[in-house]
């Protein structure tokens, strides 16, 4: 009896992943939410028609992970790189994968457009409250009282402003079809944001709208935590700020809760 | 076939002749003095199965034009100075990641909002690269309707031709004047050559990355080798110039755009004045006809520059004539425009010597 009778592969590198060594830190969101994404391509079988455009900031190399088409963006133009794309190609899948500042920084006006335009794009929009790949300074998601190198002291509303809900902003929009808030720090959390990463995909797929699904992501080495105390940080602390569920949906769908 | 003979809006030639070059993607925002053109292509492009969106601002615009180009499309924006200052960081990408693309700018005066009258204080950005990195654009200065819809057929095939930005410098008064244009004929986009760089999904092959950040050691440094040679190659094959001289000319004009339509009536208006005047028009601004201006400069004594802003061309002037020829220069800033007449009394105190018009430049 050969190995492959005997042995059935139940586990291993999503094709819409390359088997590479990351750069990402020991701990951190992006490894899951990388996997979220190449699994939820992989089984609906759309990596041979995804283009995707990732940010600046942790994820910029992530065209190094993900084994489909990808295009660099300038930082926050993500999401008007993706509208130019997907009027080319309507047919195919177009995804941005954006981290708060690129999303809701220096790139909100592209974000609050390309949803306002309805454009039949999918983001997934990574959470980590700071910013990582510059060292840790204020990201516009950065919660009140929340330390970071250019929040001495902790954020604080009159001198910093507050911590900003681009998903609620964008869930106002006619053209914003599907908003869901998941984290990445419990099991439960990860599967749900997977289911909610596909629904995403479909809502593009069925010429709907523009869907977004945010992820609350765990950053150790710049909230200086172990990533136990960076998970328990988020089900505990950040979820107050950025509750979890559904924001908004008028899909249509079955399965709306 | 060629079209009917059209008297047209210089803006809505543009539009009309991107369609006939395969544009069917256009993003832009408005902004004084080049409306009409935009305006123009919301309603040809659907005509044509095209898509034109207004984006909500200029940063998104030439980032849209990103995104189409990466997928493979002919695709064009369009602004007028300050809105091509916030379109220079996209530039810039465009050019690190060899992505072809059109740049119309109707320069107005500046700095800052300046005002909405026709200028060219642009040049320096314009030929400079605009922002950052060690690149070049080409440059193209149509001087009149037919050129406008001549030079944005070149604009598009130049962009592929080299996988690069290309930026067409007209200015207001371009942008605004009416004049009788002939069009090419439309080109068969689908008969194109494709594009083995473009992303449009894997199917049925290796997946494909587009990005100008190589941090790998040495890696952007063989990038920007690469991309100097390729900017030598324009040089060496896509200068582009007019002259209107004779070989008794002692002075000659050097002048693009606008200014090369004004400096050329300030010629009629002296040529029973026995004062030998001939017109170089450089009609690339990037790569510049040097060797040719050198050449000329060498068989007269004058060289007079005139442009419509305070001197900037004149500095690729000097570089081409150097001390072959007296250079002298004359210029109206923030969108004053001089007349024939004021143009040919610089040419007559420029004959003269006597810098009561303009000024003499000392190389």
């Amino acid at each position: 009896m050969s190995a492959e009778v005997a042995y059935k592969k139940i586990f291993g590198y999503p094709k819409s992943l390359k088997d590479v060594p990351t750069h990402y830190c020991p701990g951190c969101g992006h490894s899951i939410a990388h996997r979220l994404v190449a699994e939820a391509l992989d089984e609906m079988n759309l990596r041979e028609m995804t283009i995707g455009v990732p940010p600046v900031g942790c994820a910029v190399m992530a065209y190094n992970y993900f084994n489909f088409d990808m295009v660099e963006a300038p930082h926050g133009r993500a999401l008007a790189v993706a509208t130019g794309i997907k009027r080319v190609h309507p047919g195919k899948l177009v995804l941005t994968y954006q981290g708060d500042g690129d999303l809701a920084a220096i790139g909100t006006a592209e974000t609050i457009h390309a949803g306002n335009r309805g454009e039949r794009i999918s983001t997934i929009f990574i959470n980590n409250a700071i910013y990582g790949m510059t060292g840790g300074q204020m990201a516009p998601t950065t919660v009140l009282g929340q330390n970071a190198t250019t929040t001495p002291g902790g954020r604080d509303k009159r001198r910093h402003g507050n911590p900003i809900d681009i998903s609620r902003m964008l869930a106002v929009s006619d053209g914003v079809v599907y908003v869901e808030r998941c984290a990445l720090t419990s099991i439960k959390q990860i599967q749900k944001a997977k289911k909610a990463i596909k629904k995403s995909f479909q809502v593009q797929l069925d010429d709907l709208g523009y869907s977004l699904v945010e992820l609350l992501s765990p950053c150790p080495t710049n909230w200086k935590m172990s990533p136990k105390e960076a998970w328990k940080w988020v089900n505990e602390a950040m979820v107050k700020t950025y509750p979890l569920g559904v924001i908004k949906d008028t899909t249509g769908y079955e399965d709306k809760k | 076939m060629p079209s009917e003979k059209m008297l047209m809006n210089g803006s809505h030639v543009v539009g009309e002749a991107a369609v006939r070059a395969g544009c069917r993607y256009y993003f832009g925002y408005p902004i004084t003095p080049q409306n009409e053109l935009p305006e123009y292509l919301s309603a040809r492009m659907p005509e044509v199965g095209g898509t034109f969106i207004q984006g909500e601002s200029e940063i998104a615009s030439i980032n849209m034009v990103i995104g189409a180009s990466v997928a493979g499309a002919r695709v064009m924006t369009s602004s007028s100075s300050p809105g091509v200052s916030l379109k220079q960081e996209g530039i810039s990408y465009m050019a690190g990641m060899e992505l072809p693309g059109v740049i119309i700018n109707m320069m107005r005066g500046g700095p800052g909002l300046g005002n909405i009258a026709p200028s060219a204080a642009d040049y320096f950005q314009a030929t400079r690269g605009g922002a950052h990195g060690d690149y070049r654009t080409p440059v193209l200065a149509p001087a009149g309707c037919q050129e406008l819809a001549d030079l944005t057929s070149v604009a598009f095939e130049l962009a592929d031709k080299y996988r690069t930005p290309v930026m067409l410098l007209g200015d207001g008064l371009m942008g605004q004047v009416m004049e009788p244009v002939v069009f090419p004929d439309f080109i068969d986009v689908e008969a194109l050559p494709k594009k083995d760089w473009i992303l449009e999904g894997c199917k049925g092959r290796e997946p494909r990355a587009l990005f100008s950040m190589l941090l790998q050691d040495g890696a952007l440094y063989k990038h920007n080798l690469e991309l100097q040679e390729k900017f030598d190659r324009i040089t060496a094959n896509e200068i582009r110039w007019e002259t209107k001289t004779q070989d008794s000319d002692d002075m000659i004009i050097v002048a693009y755009g606008t200014a090369a339509r004004i400096a050329e009536s300030a010629i009629e208006e002296l040529k029973d004045e026995n004062l030998h005047v001939g017109l170089f028009r450089p009609i690339t601004l990037w790569p510049y006809p040097m060797a040719a201006l050198r050449e000329l400069a060498a068989r007269v004594s004058k060289v007079a520059v005139f442009e419509l802003c305070l001197g900037q061309m004149v500095e690729d002037v000097i570089l081409s004539v150097g001390d072959r020829a007296e250079i002298h220069f004359y210029g109206l800033p923030g969108g004053k425009i001089p007349t024939p007449t004021d143009v040919a009394d610089f040419i007559r105190s420029a004959s003269r010597g006597d810098g009561k018009i303009g000024r003499r430049i000392e190389v």
